[in-house]
């Protein structure tokens, strides 16, 4: 059972990811994505009604450090690899507000 | 004495604590081998000769000082470039992060350099380590130097080549779905991944965070357990890191084990198994059974291996690992935007948005795209449950199916590719054929649970051939020395290819 | 303004978040300190670079723990962290690590305390942890800069139902909030530094004519100060109302569902927001970096019994044992020291009122200047409970005391010794006073003359004479005696 992504999920998942696609390899990846997705839905076989998912490969718990501050880089160290930088802020075009 | 280079790299880090060999010399042999060889096997991103150079002056100058040396002092090895490192770059073999200069070095490398190993430089990779075959780097494919028409595997394939053509006494790799042991099979080398949590995950750069460990690859396996004991430990950086002692391993890996229960999974052992790996493989077990080991059949149903009505390789064990995978590495990889580090893109762009998507369709190969762009849908609106927290129960099912064979054997055996390496080309035409290449190793990951691979002889066309076991989690000691007991009773170790004889 | 046949209910839930006041980052041990230079504290964990790792603050947890026990919310045994996915260039990871379906506490309540004396009982959904964005900065016309330093500053969000129906419930949970998260100690929240925000969700519910419509739910966002919050919800309320009466049948909850908008602090309203992009597609799935935490229940316990007692079990007390208006009351439970004061110098023998007064009176205008609490002026409970007998004593009086009250709090001392040594203790000498009475009689012929008679001016004028006799004194006489010669010395 083949599953089929048309042009328009495949750009609507490239715009979620923040990639952007050419016509050809927004062509390309709709069929390559849906071979792949039909290969995962093989997983629909299982039964797995009462089996706990596994997020994690331990099985640790309450890892947590004490609140004591440790060095912090200098903004030179911070911005070294900053691709565009204005004094001590990293550069971006226009943006409104604060996300949170 | 032999050549430097022919030493393993505890017989060398012995011969430079004895004041035999000097560990500049040491150094020097290794980046000439690497100049001479790598045009052809092209293994390294970088080799940082003036660092390495300087760091072999300090355990020389250290050694003649009388001052006590680290238990890899003057070891000259070479670290995948996807493991940060504060000097040179740490690329990923990725274009998105061509320039990128750590301002810190990731845990295993500040044990490295503890330890007062050589650092030579970073190795190839496919990029963020999504690949088997090192084609997906983003700069150049690694050869394999049993063949230069072959694949070295992958993802870690340009430290597992550099440690075929020795051009370093021993490499460290990252391991997510098989990268180190496929590599390691496909190069006739060593490759171990330990249990999930052994080593410190702090400074590996992230592509499946559940599933991600760091080990060597190396000549033999006495090598892989000294430099398992380098680098394991608990890490306050890493909050999955064990806090579990780290034994011995150097010490434990000669004595074999008695009465050895070795397993085989009778799902792996189907006709979609090349016949000469599985001859291999069953010639293993009988050098196991002369060596006083019990073979016991074993299962691990979700790790069943069949092949559909195209005759393709199938397994609920593959399909498991990618949703995993991809989900995780889209977001590990969402932060490469070209806001902080890494690649912006030069063009005019009119907002923040097409800054993203601009930069990363120009720094990100189409393998990396793909996965993200996977790992995306599953995890957005509609999907999850379907995919993702579908995939997360189908890991507790694989992982239980191994709790259980160990119950019954102390170690599986089981090929570590289904076969030997492919030609450089022959399986990027399809993703999925590629991803196949990973059906022996990704329930490994899934489980979380160590896994050795070391050659099992050669195949057809003189190529290499890998054997691999799985332990328990925390098993490090069994593998090792069950590997061990392989290697000596059958020679298979060390092996050289060809290229080097020339 | 409601049409005759209308009646319209505002529902109003709040989303708050709260700036932790921890020493370091939730998740990277950089120092969580507002108003350092731009990218001073940062690190490669909290700027996300390639191959770090989170690592909890074990004191965010702490304080988390503490604030919801505070507000009787359950503290589950198992809770885990997730991934939340966005892009933007304050979060450099491009997603934030939150907590989505097992978070550290659920189902509490906050008692709001309303003008006409009442309580209400505001149901808080759940509180969980997160991390901070950095922050954008806007300075330039042509671009914006970002600077890392509050990124990972450990958040706690807090949920309410939609139990509020009123801009006064609203203000109050939110001022409740403010105080309850200073007084446990757990924040700072001070506004300017923007340690607490508000996303008020607000709705309408309006009935005419039977049939009840519910118009679309608007969450205004990032609100960082109270006026701003008073003046969005108030606003909303009016927009929403007007736009369903143009349009009863498609301005529906059914039909538009949620959005977002933002709020202009110039004019005081609510705004269309350009639409956050998929904003519902965060995609959340467990953090693989991190594992669960399994709150220990000794240690729970252990948190419980150290918070003391709450602002508004306070409050009630001091209206019960100390016959306090609410309005007192309340002002005495901003924060917990001052109510630790008047504990304690009660406990040593003042009087509850007279300390109630120095404290409200001189002690809140000198907290005032100060900008600091009550209980921060640096008065001790001896000093007040001596200054408060002598008070009840009658040896100062009012005046005298509030000088005395000054000068304990800027150079330390017993009341005592300052006011005897600033000759502020009550004269009490009849003889004394009356000679002060005579003075200002005989300088003020006018005023006696309007003191003694019937009219308007009679109380002004002989308010005026204490004055003068209280000068005369320097404040030292004590004012009963001054009241009872002058009268006397009037009449005759």
């Amino acid at each position: 059972m083949s599953k089929t992504i048309d042009l328009k999920l495949v750009r609507h998942i490239g715009k979620l990811s923040r990639i952007e696609l050419t016509d050809l390899e927004a062509e390309t990846f709709a069929h390559q994505l849906a071979d792949i997705l039909s290969y995962f839905d093989k997983l629909q076989e299982l039964d797995t009604a009462d089996v706990e998912p596994m997020a994690h490969a331990v099985e640790l718990t309450n890892i947590l450090a004490a609140d004591e501050p440790h060095a912090s880089l200098t903004p030179e160290q911070a911005l070294a690899n900053a691709p565009q930088r204005d004094g001590d802020f990293f550069k971006v075009p226009k943006v409104i507000g604060d996300s949170q | 004495m032999s050549n430097i280079t022919d030493l393993s790299a505890l017989e060398l880090r012995d011969a430079i604590a004895g004041g035999e060999v000097s560990a500049v010399e040491a150094t020097r042999a290794y980046l000439a081998t690497i100049e001479r060889t790598d045009p052809q096997v092209r293994a390294f991103n970088e080799v940082l000769a003036e660092n390495a150079l300087a760091q072999a002056q300090a355990v020389d100058a250290a050694r003649t000082a009388g001052e006590k040396l680290g238990p890899l002092a003057g070891v000259p090895l070479a670290v995948k470039d996807n493991l940060a490192t504060p000097y040179g770059k740490t690329t990923c073999s990725s274009k998105i992060l061509a320039e990128f200069r750590a301002p810190y070095a990731a845990t295993v490398v500040e044990k490295l350099h503890a330890a007062g190993a050589v650092i030579l430089g970073k190795t190839n990779l496919d990029e963020f380590a999504m690949g088997s075959s090192t084609e997906n780097s983003g700069f150049e494919a690694t050869r394999n130097p049993w063949d230069l028409s072959r694949v070295p595997g992958g993802s870690s394939g340009g430290s597992a080549a550099a440690v075929a053509a020795r051009q370093c006494a021993a490499a460290l790799g990252s391991d997510t779905g098989g990268s180190i042991r496929q590599p390691a099979g496909f190069c006739g080398v060593v490759g171990f991944k330990p249990t999930y949590g052994r080593v410190s995950r702090y400074g590996l750069v992230a592509y499946g965070s559940s599933l991600d460990q760091i080990g060597p690859l190396t000549r033999d396996v006495p090598d892989a357990a000294m430099l398992t004991a380098a680098i394991a430990g608990h890490d306050p950086k890493d909050s999955t890191s064990l806090p579990a002692d780290v034994p011995d391993y150097l010490s434990e890996v000669e004595h074999p084990i008695e009465n050895l229960r070795v397993g085989l999974p009778r799902e792996f052992y189907s006709d979609a198994l090349d016949a000469e790996i599985n001859a291999a493989i069953h010639a293993a077990a009988e050098t196991y059974r002369n060596a006083g080991a019990d073979i016991v059949e074993v299962s691990l149903p979700h790790s069943r291996i069949d092949r559909d009505e195209q005759g393709k390789l199938s397994s609920y064990a593959v399909a498991c690992y990618y949703i995993v995978a991809m989900a995780e590495a889209s977001s590990n990889l969402a932060r490469y935007d070209g806001v902080h580090y890494g690649h912006r893109t030069d063009e005019a762009v009119d907002d923040i948005i097409q800054l993203y998507s601009r930069s990363r369709a120009e720094g990100f190969g189409p393998e990396v795209k793909r996965r993200i762009m996977l790992g995306t849908y599953t995890l957005s609106a509609g999907y999850y449950d379907a995919y993702y927290n579908k995939a997360l129960k189908v890991r507790r099912l694989i992982k239980n199916d191994f709790d259980a064979a160990f119950q019954r054997c102390d170690v599986v055996l089981c090929p570590t590719a289904p076969t030997p390496a492919f030609a450089i080309g022959e399986k990027t035409g399809d993703p999925l054929t590629m991803y196949l290449a990973d059906i022996y190793t990704i329930s490994v990951n899934l489980a979380g649970l160590p896994a050795l691979s070391l050659p099992a002889g050669l195949a057809r066309d003189g190529l290499p051939v890998g054997m691999q076991l799985i332990g328990p989690a925390l098993g490090e000691s069994t593998i090792l020395r069950a590997a061990r007991m392989y290697e000596t009773a059958s020679g298979t170790t060390r092996l050289k290819p060809p290229m080097l004889s020339e | 303004m409601t049409d005759r046949n209308d009646t319209v209910t505002p529902v109003i839930g709040l989303e708050i978040h709260v700036e932790l006041a921890t020493e370091t980052k939730m998740f990277c041990r950089c120092r969580n300190h507002f108003g350092d230079p731009p990218n001073t504290n940062v690190c490669p964990v909290c700027i996300g670079m390639p191959g770090v790792l989170p690592v909890m603050n074990a004191k965010a947890v702490d304080y988390s723990i503490r604030f919801a026990l505070a507000i009787g919310c359950e503290i589950p045994f198992f809770t885990k962290w997730d991934r939340k996915s966005y892009y933007y260039p304050d979060l450099p990871k491009n997603y934030q690590i939150s907590q989505y379906d097992l978070p550290l506490s659920r189902q509490g309540k906050l008692e709001v305390p309303l003008s006409d004396g009442t309580t209400k009982t505001i149901r808080v959904l759940r509180a969980h942890l997160e991390e901070d964005a950095g922050k954008n900065v806007h300075d330039n016309p042509a671009h914006t800069g970002v600077d890392l330093n509050r990124a990972g500053v450990p958040l706690l969000e807090i949920v309410s139902e939609p139990d509020m129906n009123s801009v006064e419930e609203v203000m109050g949970y939110a001022r409740t909030m403010h105080r309850l998260v200073r007084w446990l100690g757990v924040s700072e929240a001070n506004m300017q530094m923007g340690h607490m925000r508000f996303e008020p969700n607000i709705n309408l519910h309006v009935t005419r004519d039977g049939t009840t419509y519910k118009t679309p739910i608007i969450e205004v966002k990032n609100l960082n100060s109270f006026k701003a919050l008073e003046n969005s919800v108030a606003w909303e309320i009016d927009r929403q109302y007007d736009e369903w009466r143009s349009d009863p049948e498609g301005f529906t909850l059914a039909k538009l569902g949620k959005q977002n908008r933002g709020y202009d602090d110039a004019t005081g309203r609510t705004v269309l927001q350009r639409e956050k992009e998929e904003a519902h597609e965060y995609r959340y799935f467990p953090e693989p970096d991190l594992v669960p935490v399994t709150p220990d229940a000794a240690r729970v316990e252990e948190i419980r019994a150290s918070l003391g007692e709450l602002p508004l079990a306070r409050r009630q007390r001091y209206v019960d044992e100390y016959a306090l208006s609410l309005i007192d009351a309340d002002n005495l439970t901003q924060d917990p020291a001052t109510g630790e004061l008047l504990d304690e110098a009660v406990r040593l023998g003042g009087d509850a009122k007279r300390c109630v007064n120095l404290l409200l009176g001189r002690g809140a205008a000198l907290a005032n200047e100060r900008t600091c609490t009550i209980g921060e002026i640096g008065v001790t409970p001896p000093q007040l409970a001596e200054l408060a007998k002598m008070l009840s004593d009658g040896e100062i009086n009012a005046t005298a005391a509030a000088a005395v009250f000054d000068e304990m709090v800027a150079g330390g001392g017993s009341p005592r010794q300052i006011a005897e040594s600033r000759g502020l203790l009550a004269v009490t000498d009849s003889g004394q006073i009356e000679t002060w009475v005579d003075e200002a009689i005989a300088g003020n012929a006018q005023a006696v003359a309007d003191a003694r008679s019937e009219g308007k001016k009679q109380k002004k004028a002989f308010g005026f004479l204490m004055g003068q006799v209280m000068q005369k004194s320097r404040g030292a006489a004590q004012p009963a005696e001054v009241q009872r010669l002058l009268q006397q010395k009037l009449r005759s």
